[in-house]
């Protein structure tokens, strides 16, 4: 699974640890995301969502279906 | 610069309670267990009651680590409940693969020595070590 994570909090000048604490995991976890080597849960992929006034699709997208 | 809240680090704080508790309860355990074991030979040599006493008193701490571990892994993010889930999946089956198929060779007498329950509890934990930093490499 994709996502903008990274890029996300680049334009908000967020660390990873400000954004850890936000979601309420440790830096590790977003680092791992970020990378996409962990896929979040519904609950935190969610969570990110509201913290970025965003629709879940908008951060994360399904790498086996090719942006229209 | 960054609109974030400052204060939102009640789950690191927590994170580090729990296992900061963890820590405790398993050196109370670590404690209690030298008191049972040279207590006896030691201390207060033939007193059984002592020696009741202080298994008992291992025995409580030891309950008491297992809840500090649970809510310890209750207390992980996602990722890390993750890493430890398939670090105990491992230990587990390892443990009991090997730690049968050890007793069994003791049965049969294809090693000289009696097999010793501390070599089951050295290679679960070696393997649990070697599951957590397996797990912390493939996310980083």
């Amino acid at each position: 699974m994709k996502n903008r994570l990274k890029v996300l909090r680049a334009e908000r000048d967020w660390t990873q640890a400000q954004l850890a604490d936000e979601l309420e995991v440790s830096r590790q976890t977003v680092n791992a995301i970020e990378k996409g080597k962990f896929d979040p849960s519904l609950p935190l992929a969610f969570k990110a969502a509201r913290l970025f006034g965003l629709l879940i699709e908008d951060i994360f997208q399904d790498e086996a279906v090719s942006p229209e | 610069m960054n609109d974030l809240k400052t204060d939102s680090s009640n789950w690191a704080a927590r994170s580090k309670k729990n296992t900061m508790r963890l820590g405790y309860w398993t050196g109370a355990w670590l404690v209690t267990m030298a008191v049972a074991t040279f207590g006896p030979l030691l201390m207060w040599q033939s007193s059984q009651l002592l020696t009741v006493l202080a298994i008992t008193l291992n025995l409580g701490t030891g309950f008491g680590m297992i809840v500090a571990n649970k809510l310890h892994l209750q207390g992980l993010d996602e990722m890390h409940q993750k890493i430890q889930l398939e670090a105990m999946a491992l230990s587990l089956g390892v443990g009991l693969v090997v730690g049968l198929g050890y007793s069994m060779m003791d049965v049969t007498n294809l090693i000289a020595f009696d097999a010793q329950i501390s070599h089951l509890v050295i290679l679960v934990g070696l393997t649990y070590g070697a599951g957590i930093f397996a797990g912390h490499r493939r996310y980083r």
